[in-house]
């Protein structure tokens, strides 16, 4: 067996740095950690940053004059310069730190949204959106009565363009989809469908939860206009997340949640709003976790995205091949060739949730279910599916152990 | 192998002795469990003296919760509909002969739930009808 360790990507000397695969599940059962595009573990740089803030300059930001307020701001804010560097932002004013993903888009429907989108206006979003990209501008529907259109999936996975093209004729104002799917692993396009989408005259938020930890991101270079992505999938903390948005557009957008710190000045009966980012930063935020988030992304530059992105290619084709050679599975999504390092599939007979806890027996950490992606299971005339889902610390060797244990679940079923 | 899919479980999900729909029926509710998108709809025919009589599920799920669902009706036929309602988690748990984790518990109590929002009549199948136990 061809265990990937070659000399520019040591797969060994990663998994050290993260103390949580050296656990068992039970004893003698190691820990295989296949669940990463739900949230990937943590290496000790990150667990040490966020444990040095509390233990040594623990105190809040932005306000006070003493020492530890003075280093707590700095770090916090050298957190947002590293973080903005690493998808390479012109400028960090223009990275928003939020809770999550989630947070980020909300952020765009209640601000940017609510206040550039009237009646009749339409928003273009995909089949194959995570829930945090649906119901938030379900809601905005109902609330601004502006209208929804999606982009449809086709049978392999893939954004229908087409139907994408058609769409943009009837002038929309946002088009807002994910950058790699959660589910399928599919790389959407994302460059040539802002170019076709600004050229229509609409906005285009992207939902990169899945595509900062695993690819190189350059913000400018894609065009978007609003970029959204998490902490915790990409080695950091749970609990921060950021937007990132052209200084231009974050300028002009009405503030978020009101508070301390997102205020230049409060009279009793009206304030002004701060400089960006500050705000849409209201209430003291996870400042531990900023500083995790910024440990996480050094820690990631250290090896390389290029490097990770590779590792993970060759681990997610290893796979696919080996998955493929299953009788009785149903892998969703493109070929190996186009795909980011998710494989959800069926086993025909038995239901996923089965397959995962017969996965767990063996140290196996997969997902099952709809994987926050109702409607792309409806598309696909599933009720759920089982994700395995692979980052820099899984090995070629812990593929074949699922493959084994893939035969094992079969055996218990009689398939 | 773990208890969780031992034999008598895994005969009844493949085989189950009560699946299907009744029609006409007395009794009939259906529900999911968010979650994993677990179906289960089921039918109950009940003489006048309250005795179930007939039962019957249809949908789709995994495992805990298909195999949950047969041996559940299977044990109620010949029961009143009153000793139905007095049925909770500990009632399941002795049914399936298994220890469960929260997450898999959900699945195991679905048919239970959906049972008794049918015998009484509700609108819909909450937790605290299976607590308990």
């Amino acid at each position: 067996m061809p265990e990937l360790s070659s000399a520019h990507f040591n797969v060994e000397k990663i998994r050290a740095d993260f103390p949580i695969l050296k656990r068992e599940t039970k004893p003698g059962i190691p820990l295989i950690y296949f669940d990463s595009a739900a949230t990937s573990q943590k290496p000790d740089v990150v667990i040490n940053a966020m444990d040095e803030y509390y233990r040594n300059y623990n105190a809040n930001i932005h306000r006070g004059v003493h020492t530890l307020a003075e280093e707590a701001t700095a770090h916090y804010e050298d957190s947002r310069t590293a973080v903005a560097r690493f998808i390479h932002a012109n400028n960090a004013n223009e990275l928003v730190f939020t809770r999550n993903t989630t947070e980020s888009i909300n952020l765009i429907a209640y601000t940017w949204a609510r206040a550039n989108l009237k009646k009749g206006d339409l928003v273009v979003l995909t089949e194959m959106e995570h829930h945090s990209n649906l119901v938030p501008w379900q809601m905005l529907a109902v609330e601004k009565e502006i209208r929804l259109e999606f982009i449809p999936v086709t049978e392999i996975g893939e954004l229908d363009l087409q139907v994408f093209n058609k769409l943009l004729e009837q002038e929309p104002k946002l088009v807002s989809f994910t950058h790699i799917s959660n589910v399928l692993g599919t790389i959407n396009p994302v460059k040539q469908m802002t170019f076709d989408a600004h050229k229509a005259g609409a906005m285009v938020l992207v939902d990169g939860a899945q595509s900062v930890p695993h690819i190189p991101i350059d913000v400018v270079d894609l065009g978007v206009d609003f970029y959204a992505f998490s902490a915790h999938k990409m080695v950091g903390p749970t609990g921060i997340g950021a937007l990132w948005a052209k200084k231009e557009i974050l300028k002009e957008m009405p503030p978020f949640l009101g508070g301390g710190d997102m205020i230049k000045r409060v009279y009793l009966r009206s304030f002004t709003s701060n400089d960006i980012p500050h705000k849409f930063e209201a209430g003291t935020p996870a400042i531990a976790e900023a500083i995790g988030f910024g440990a996480a992304v050094d820690y990631l530059s250290s090896i390389g995205m290029d490097k990770i992105n590779k590792h993970e290619q060759e681990v997610t084709q290893y796979a696919m091949e080996k998955l493929s050679s299953i009788k009785k599975i149903n892998i969703l999504g493109p070929g190996p060739a186009k795909r980011g390092g998710v494989i959800a599939f069926t086993l025909d007979g038995i239901h996923p949730h089965d397959v995962a806890q017969i996965l767990d027996l063996d140290g196996i950490a997969v997902r099952a279910g709809h994987h926050c992606a109702m409607p792309l299971h409806d598309r696909y005339g599933i009720p759920a599916s089982t994700r395995a889902s692979f980052y820099l610390y899984n090995t070629v060797g812990e593929v074949d152990q699922l493959v084994l244990s893939l035969e094992k679940v079969k055996k218990v079923f009689g398939e | 192998m773990d208890d969780l899919y031992r034999e008598l479980i895994i005969e009844h999900y493949k085989n189950p002795y009560h699946k299907g729909t009744l029609e006409p029926h007395d009794i009939s509710f259906e529900d999911e469990n968010p979650l994993c998108g677990d179906h289960i709809r089921i039918d109950l025919r009940v003489d006048n003296k309250g005795i179930i009589k007939e039962v019957a599920f249809d949908g789709h799920g995994c495992a805990i919760s298909q195999s949950s669902a047969d041996l559940l009706l299977d044990s109620i036929i010949g029961k009143s509909v009153e000793e139905v309602k007095k049925m909770d988690k500990q009632t399941v748990l002795d049914l399936l002969g298994i220890e469960l984790g929260p997450v898999r518990l959900k699945c195991a109590l679905l048919p239970l739930k959906i049972l008794k929002a049918g015998v009484y009549g509700l609108g819909e199948a909450t937790d605290d009808l299976v607590e308990g136990g």
